[in-house]
């Protein structure tokens, strides 16, 4: 047969900002650093005018010097941190993924666990963490299970939610192929929840940081939050607030990791979707 | 049962359960759709026949009667077809030749004999140059074009369509319709249709099955005597409009269709 086609031009992708004045990293990137910029000098003047003791809020100045001198010790702490929340991320994606797998394949599980793990989000973590301290002392696994406890959630429900919703017709046309149920997972449902599993994973990304942080205020002789304790015992507000810029850094960076790994993965989706200031962080 | 009809429906019924009990979606619904024909099934919507499309393929449980394709009864999911949908159902992670290869891959049918057919099937649909685009890179008419393409890529001897025009603009679902006939006149292929359009039905159509709104019942068959291939103006002429108006009265008759 020789179908012509009717319709003029295939859409090509938006050709937004792609070509034309300014180059698209510099419209990304110069409305949030103008806007931290802004904040940092409006913060520094109003120290200053009002004469407040560096105790109580230092100046950005102060800080960054204080980011700059003590570097090492920040970096020695902030690696042990970023361990803390790379293995709980890691072991919540690990145990999130295939616990929403079964959740959606099997009425056992979703009869079962997921209504425990509904409502077990309703314990908040942190009451549990001296717990794991007396279970496990003072090392990094207590941690890295605080981290794991409040980052694994997001991933389950996102997975399970992304698994479940496919297009009936997809689910007709490839049983019409003669697909099994493995088939039926592996080239439809699986890469059809992506985009949200990539969901999931940006939410449970941040909260590790939260997670090892909360892990660390219980029990810890290193890690940021520990260093953050120690600061704020001493009264050491400046180097409190350069332990925040490290925290802030490490979340900032891992957050753009994974959506580096979601570009690489679902590139069909990424470039649907519109231009979100969360991009541009 | 070389003889017999490709496609036959022997008082089939469709009963489905709902929050105000049972919904009676079809009442013994009976015909045939012989070898090389083309058959149109023509309802207002929501008689049951995308429904009856579902059941005849084993993709939905029927409540009662036989369905036979090839004299063989239907049970469970049909393989020796192709479907296309009202909404095209591409794989958006896939390119467009993978989304055509998916049928191939999924029958476990060797990728490197049917590459070839694959881009042969997508040039014939206008498609050349754009195998290796994401499907929302396409136009809508562009994206059912795969959509055939991947219903076709293992040359079934059934076709069943339900609804497969009815997302296109008017200009891009002329020529569609046009590009059907085309096909259908070339090969050997059974085409059951699924359509709530009524000239659509006319002109594509060896015979046009009308239903009953729901419960879904065949009302009439007609057998339109117009010659092939049917050319955009045959709508014009008298004996079209004549099968329009006889299948028109029915719906009226049953209050789906009000005049002024």
């Amino acid at each position: 047969m020789a179908m012509k086609s009717v319709e003029g031009e295939p859409k090509g992708p938006p050709a937004t900002a792609r070509r034309g004045r300014v180059p698209a990293w510099v419209t990304n990137y110069s409305y949030p650093l103008g806007a931290i910029v802004f904040l940092l000098v409006f913060w520094e003047i109003f120290v200053n005018a009002m004469k407040l003791p560096a105790y109580l809020l230092p100046p950005p100045s102060l800080v960054f010097g204080v980011v700059a001198t003590q570097s090492k010790l920040l970096a020695l702490h902030a690696v042990t941190t970023t361990m803390e929340v790379l293995l709980g991320f890691v072991m919540s994606v690990i145990i999130g993924i295939p616990l929403a797998v079964g959740i959606v394949s099997s009425r056992f599980f979703d009869r079962s666990i997921y209504p425990i793990l509904v409502s077990s989000q309703s314990v908040p973590k942190i009451a549990i963490a001296p717990l794991f301290v007396v279970w496990f002392g003072f090392g990094t696994f207590p941690k890295v299970l605080v981290a794991f406890l409040i980052s694994f959630f997001p991933i389950v429900i996102s997975t399970v939610v992304g698994l479940r919703s496919v297009e009936p017709e997809m689910i007709y046309l490839i049983r019409s192929m003669g697909a099994g149920p493995m088939d039926t997972f592996r080239k439809i449902r699986f890469p059809n929840a992506l985009p949200s599993i990539f969901g999931g994973l940006k939410i449970a990304i941040t909260l590790s940081v939260v997670g090892a942080i909360v892990g660390e205020f219980i029990g810890a002789d290193r890690g940021l939050g520990y260093l953050l304790l120690v600061a704020n015992s001493n009264l050491d507000t400046k180097l409190l607030f350069a332990a925040i810029v490290y925290l802030a850094a490490i979340g900032i960076i891992l957050f753009m990791i994974v959506e580096r790994i979601e570009r690489a993965l679902i590139p069909w989706h990424v470039s649907r979707r519109t231009e979100v200031i969360l991009e541009s962080m | 049962m070389a003889s017999g009809p490709h496609l036959s429906f022997d008082r089939v019924s469709k009963i489905y359960q709902s929050a105000d009990g049972p919904v009676h979606a079809l009442d013994g619904v009976t015909f045939d759709v012989g070898r090389r024909e083309f058959v149109s099934l023509l309802g207002p919507s929501g008689c049951g026949k995308s429904t009856l499309l579902l059941i005849s393929a084993g993709l939905l449980p029927k409540s009662g009667g036989t369905i036979t394709i090839e004299g063989k009864p239907v049970q469970g999911p049909q393989t020796q077809l192709g479907i296309v949908f009202q909404s095209p159902v591409l794989l958006d992670w896939r390119r467009v030749l993978d989304n055509v290869m998916l049928q191939i891959e999924v029958r476990r049918l060797r990728r490197d004999q049917y590459q070839k057919r694959a881009e042969q099937l997508l040039a014939s649909v206008g498609l050349e140059g754009f195998e290796h685009k994401y499907p929302f890179e396409l136009s809508g008419g562009m994206r059912q074009r795969v959509a055939i393409c991947r219903a076709l890529i293992h040359d079934p001897p059934l076709l069943l369509m339900d609804e497969p025009f009815g997302a296109l603009d008017a200009l891009t679902r002329e020529q569609m319709i046009l590009d059907l006939q085309k096909l259908w006149l070339e090969s050997q292929k059974v085409v059951f249709f699924v359509t709530h359009s009524i000239p659509e039905a006319v002109f594509l159509s060896d015979r046009v099955v009308v239903m009953s709104p729901r419960p879904g019942k065949v009302e009439e068959i007609f057998t339109i005597d117009l010659p092939r291939p049917r050319h955009l103006d045959i709508r014009e002429t008298k004996e079209f409009a004549a099968y329009a108006k006889a299948i028109r009265d029915i719906f009226q008759a049953y209050g789906v269709l009000k005049d002024v």
